[in-house]
């Protein structure tokens, strides 16, 4: 499983055209001041909302495949997540043993939990589980330590980082220059909606 | 059946004393109920004369077309008044048209069913029946639909940060939305199935009472009354279900998203 992001002439009401790429087992920041557009462009590229432009994973086209398919190989974690049932254990899929990657984000035991009790942080990290364990291509985050500790913050860069290593093609969204540079060799900039500058290493 | 006693205006007027009474109250307890109570009693007068001036002459003279347009006028009221009552509407002419034609669509065919096998006038189009009938399935598919249509919207706006989760995991839109979906069609479903439930025991229909108090033979009224409820019954369900399944197809689209773009922002 390796395949790159494309991402060309990408384009909706608000944010575009962009075009750039994230390498198979690259992890690429994105940064910009807040209403920049940082998430509309995630949204735009896992097709949540209607946008124009040639997007791609490996050798497969956006607009040949069905969009459940695409957003089962191209995942995004937003930075508010969503909870639709009681328990934590039916937001993962039933055939998918996720224990071993929850106990890497330092959540054992969560599965049982109730989603009311969960705190913003461990929210978090539980929505980049349940992504996860589906084994996406390409994985966007949405600034996806937000709201964590120092420890839990390292533990979330610890599994991104053996993601790429598997491979995964990973575009990470952060407001923290210090992530950017310990996680990615290139960074995007992005301002009103275009890309401003790109850097080959992140300064 | 000669019982009838027919009422004098200055019946009406004796009748309106405690309702002016309770406009009374809304002044002394500062309420402010009272013009809302009027205004809609004095609505509900002369709407109610008119109505029975248009009937009287449209039964005199028993034309389908004059039939029909009367008909599209009180769906045309239906429909507004479905699009009056949600909090979020859908935009354009989504708005109206979607709740008018599936309140349209139940309400025609379940008239329609009852007036050529059951009531059986002739014609089966006979104003003095269908006009009542269609109005009655009319008035309960509207409340139905227009709960639904307010649930729907309301959830799927509210819920939408869930909602999207369940996309971005790869389901499609109808799985993603099936929750908020189920509750709409409950939400609508619910005050026809309390109406059934407590009819006769509770309430006695005021269809029904009517009939009585005119003179008709308390079983012969019950039988009109259980064929006109279950008659609305069916007409709210089909209407309900038509209504949101049609709202979800116009939220959502085809690349499995979420399309609150096309919901209005609520009224202030």
């Amino acid at each position: 499983m390796v395949s790159a992001l494309r991402i060309r002439q990408l384009t909706t009401k608000l944010i575009g055209p962009i075009s750039f790429d994230v390498a198979a087992g690259e992890c690429l920041a994105l940064m910009g001041p807040s209403g920049a557009g940082k998430s509309l462009l995630l949204r735009a590229i896992v097709d949540l909302d209607p946008s124009s432009g040639n997007l791609s994973v490996g050798v497969g086209a956006r607009n040949d495949m069905p969009a459940s398919e695409w957003r089962r190989r191209v995942a995004l974690v937003p930075a508010e997540s969503g909870w639709w049932a009681d328990h934590v254990r039916d937001h993962f899929p039933a055939k998918i043993d996720a224990t071993q990657l929850i106990a890497k984000l330092g959540l054992a035991g969560s599965v049982e939990w109730d989603v009311g009790r969960l705190s913003s942080g461990e929210r978090q990290r539980l929505a980049l589980a349940r992504a996860l364990c589906r084994r996406p291509e390409a994985l966007l985050l949405d600034e996806p330590t937000a709201s964590l500790d120092e420890h839990a913050t390292t533990l979330v860069e610890d599994l991104i980082r053996e993601c790429c290593g598997d491979g995964m093609a990973l575009l990470l969204v952060t407001h923290d220059r210090r992530q950017a540079e310990r996680m990615a060799k290139r960074l995007l900039r992005i301002n009103k909606g275009k890309i401003e500058q790109a850097s080959e290493s992140a300064p | 059946m000669n019982s009838y006693i027919s009422l004098t205006y200055g019946d009406l007027l004796l009748a309106s004393i405690f309702l002016v009474m309770n406009a009374v109250f809304s002044i002394l307890l500062s309420l402010r109920l009272e013009r809302q109570l009027i205004v809609s009693a004095l609505r509900m007068i002369t709407q109610l004369f008119l109505v029975g001036l248009v009937l009287k002459t449209i039964f005199t003279l028993s034309s389908l077309w004059l039939t029909l347009l009367v008909a599209a006028v009180m769906v045309a009221f239906a429909g507004r008044e479905i699009w009056a009552r949600q909090d979020r509407r859908l935009n354009g002419v989504w708005g109206i048209g979607l709740g008018g034609t599936s309140m349209l669509l139940a309400g025609t065919i379940v008239t329609v069913f009852a007036l050529t096998t059951q009531i059986q006038p002739t014609p089966w189009w006979s104003p003095q029946f269908a006009l009542p009938l269609f109005g009655m399935i009319l008035g309960n598919t509207m409340t139905g639909v227009s709960l639904g249509l307010d649930t729907l919207h309301t959830a799927l706006y509210r819920e939408r940060v869930a909602i999207e989760a369940r996309l971005l995991l790869g389901s499609t839109r109808w799985e993603a939305v099936s929750a908020a979906h189920q509750r709409a069609v409950r939400s609508g479903f619910t005050p026809i199935i309390n109406s059934m439930a407590a009819t006769g025991v509770v309430s006695l229909p005021g269809m029904m009472t009517g009939q009585i108090l005119a003179g008709v033979d308390p079983q012969e009224a019950v039988k009109y009354q259980i064929l006109i409820t279950l008659l609305i019954g069916g007409a709210t369900g089909l209407g309900v279900l038509a209504a949101t399944f049609a709202s979800v197809w116009r939220l959502t689209d085809k690349r499995e998203r979420l399309r609150l773009d096309r919901l209005a922002a609520p009224r202030t």
